[in-house]
């Protein structure tokens, strides 16, 4: 039997070629070479030809799905495309990044290929004839390598942890492909909505000053967070507790079921440091904390941290800064 | 409306990690002084449940758990929740986790129950966070699915899903029947029951198969993945307490190592 080792990755054209769909590119080019197969690429959305111009710079061939049907996520729709599309090409892995739609699509995808998937990989690797990932489990308390024991494996990755791909001498070629796929208006999306403020773009802060429950309302997040922010050049962000209490909106919230963020600073201001919290800062260069217990289990994740009110601490901070940026 | 909510018990996420194992040969996370305790999503679910039920006038919620004769506990907090009815699958065999698996088993014990026009389920349980038997069930049962909703309601014939997204939010419209996993939002975290209702939940009738009953065989495809590889991963930190005599001092000295941070960047 000849044995398909081609990887496919899926992106979705409203992210844009993000550092999501870079790191994935990069992770689907490595897992190809391991495997000794191509790497393809399956473009779908409005937009797609400006993504799949730079996906063609990284992948082999580049496949824009063209049919007005799918110009716009539908689950249900979009699921059969990839499903029909997987289907012809029969690749070894389908790989994902974490964005909402790769997150409600994969173990879909999977079953209807007869494969396997797993999600919110760190790592991701062949050993012998098996794909293998590493990802968290127990709320970021424990690491579980996973073998997928049916094909293909369908993954999708914490995609802005691995490297991107290097750009290739030569171009994919880009191909457009109608599908042919009825509507399936079983579930149709009517509405879509960005929050305001900055913060949708978490993932690529380079700084975040992030709010937990010892915050104890909203307007100390605008009153005296948000100006720390700024000093900064930092996004704001928070805990599902500050989320959870309505706060600030469930786009902020950092974590196992949050945003999965790389910042180079994470300052963390009245958080407990629950795993659940880290498994969401695990990427995090510098973390930095204020809490009034010292024996908060977030400084054991931090290279430095206060022990006071967050209260007194960050209006003097604010002018801390100032003087100190002044000064220099 | 007819609804059916799928509870996970599972581990206590909450327990600390230094007081976390697991059995690396076993790969299993240790109980240890742990408690059992119901998937934090999956009441969320219930609580989406409650509140649709609450608003429409009427409807019944059926409450589905798939695991040890201990998940008993999490359906009957359902219950003293004010769920209607309660249902479990009794699990046989290992504790090697396989979402197929689980999605064939509650599948099969939906199908059993009778015809709903919503089941929930929680966007990922606790433990292996896998996030995926609802959409597996979806994909069993034939039905479409929505991800990551946090509330609903019901428009004519129609459900009105609200979903998040990374971000922001969108309006999903589905007829029913429709599965939908949820996430947590301010609207949904769980009612606490009352003791009373507690005490009551114990005396309500609680539907119970084995695999047998649903015509399943134990562990007989569990195909899907097999966990390789489990450990703790040792990771910490040194932290520099800043200190200094005032708080004037502490937080200039806090300052200066945030601008110093920052400065490398
Ligand atoms: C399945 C699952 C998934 C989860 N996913 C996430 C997730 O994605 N993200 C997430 O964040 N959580 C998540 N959680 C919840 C997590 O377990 C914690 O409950 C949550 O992170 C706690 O938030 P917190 O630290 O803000 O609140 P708390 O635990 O209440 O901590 C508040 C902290 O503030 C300090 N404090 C209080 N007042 C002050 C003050 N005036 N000045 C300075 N410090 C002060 C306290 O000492 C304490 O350390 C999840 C839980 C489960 C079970
Ligand atoms: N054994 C089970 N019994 C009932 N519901 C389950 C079970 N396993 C998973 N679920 C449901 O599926 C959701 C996601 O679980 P998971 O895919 O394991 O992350 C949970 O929140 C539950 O609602």
């Amino acid at each position: 039997m000849h044995l398909m080792n081609d990887v496919l990755i899926i992106l979705f054209a409203a992210n844009g070629f993000d550092k999501g769909a870079q790191g994935l590119a990069g992770a689907g080019r490595r897992l190809a070479d391991e495997l000794g197969g191509s790497l393809r690429a399956v473009v779908l959305g409005e937009g797609a030809e400006a993504v799949a111009g730079e996906a063609a710079r990284v992948a082999d061939a580049v496949l824009i799905a063209e049919q007005a049907e799918l110009r716009e996520y539908q689950p249900e729709t979009y699921l059969a495309a990839l499903a029909k599309l997987c289907g012809e090409s029969r690749p070894r892995a389908v790989l994902l990044a974490n964005d909402t739609y790769s997150q409600e699509l994969a173990p879909r995808i999977a079953h209807r290929l007869g494969g396997s998937a797993a999600g919110d990989c760190v790592e991701l690797r062949v050993e012998g004839d098996a794909v293998r990932v590493g990802r968290q489990v127990y709320g970021g308390k424990a690491h579980a390598v996973l073998e997928l024991k049916r094909s293909p494996a369908v993954v999708w990755l914490r995609a802005r942890s691995f490297t991107p791909a290097a750009p290739r001498a030569a171009a994919g070629e880009v191909t457009r492909a109608t599908l042919n796929i009825q509507a399936d208006t079983r579930t149709r999306l009517v509405e879509r909505r960005r929050e305001a403020g900055g913060e949708s773009r978490l993932e690529e802060a380079r700084v975040i000053v992030s709010g937990g429950r010892g915050i104890g309302g909203p307007e100390p997040f605008e009153t005296e967070l948000r100006p720390l922010a700024e000093l900064l050049g930092a996004q704001l962000a928070a805990s599902r507790a500050a989320c959870d209490a309505g706060w600030v909106p469930p786009t902020w919230q950092v974590g196992q079921t949050g945003k999965k963020v790389t910042p180079e600073l994470y300052l963390a201001i009245a958080i407990t440091g629950a795993s659940q919290h880290m498994a969401g800062i695990s990427e995090a260069k510098t973390i930095a904390a204020v809490n009034t217990d010292p024996d908060a289990p977030i400084f054991k994740h931090c290279r430095f941290g206060i022990v006071e009110d967050y209260r007194k601490v960050v209006p003097l901070l604010r002018e801390k800064l100032k003087q100190v940026m002044s000064d220099e | 409306m007819n609804i059916l909510v799928c509870l996970k018990q599972i581990l206590d996420p909450e327990v600390p990690a230094r007081d976390f194992r697991v059995d690396a040969a076993q790969r299993e996370a240790e109980q240890g002084a742990a408690n059992l305790v119901t998937n934090i999503f999956c009441e969320n679910a219930l609580e989406t449940a409650l509140q649709l039920r609450e608003r429409a006038g009427g409807g019944k919620i059926t409450a589905l758990s798939y695991g040890r004769p201990t998940a008993e506990d999490s359906l009957r907090k359902a219950l003293a929740m004010k769920a209607d009815a309660a249902a479990l699958v009794l699990h046989e065999g290992g504790e090697a986790p396989d979402p197929l698996a689980s999605a064939r088993v509650l599948a099969a014990a939906v199908k059993r129950l009778g015809a709903f026009d919503l089941i929930m389920t929680g966007r990922e349980a606790g433990d292996w966070g896998a996030g995926q038997t609802g959409a597996l069930l979806a994909e069993e049962l034939g039905l479409p699915c929505v991800s990551f909703v946090d509330s609903i309601e019901v428009t004519g014939g129609n459900l009105r899903l609200k979903r998040q997204t990374d971000t922001g939010w969108e309006v999903f419209e589905a007829a029913p029947p429709v599965v939908v996993t949820v996430t947590n939002d301010e609207h949904n975290v769980p009612r606490i029951p009352k003791v009373r209702d507690v005490m009551m939940s114990y005396r309500q009738p609680l539907t119970k198969f084995t695999l047998a009953d649903l015509g399943l065989a134990a562990g007989a495809d569990n195909d899907y993945y097999e966990v390789a590889e489990l450990f703790v991963p040792q990771k910490e930190t040194r932290c520099d307490f800043v200190n200094g005599d005032t708080l004037d001092e502490k937080v200039e000295a806090f300052a200066r190592y945030l601008i110093a941070v920052t400065r490398s960047m």
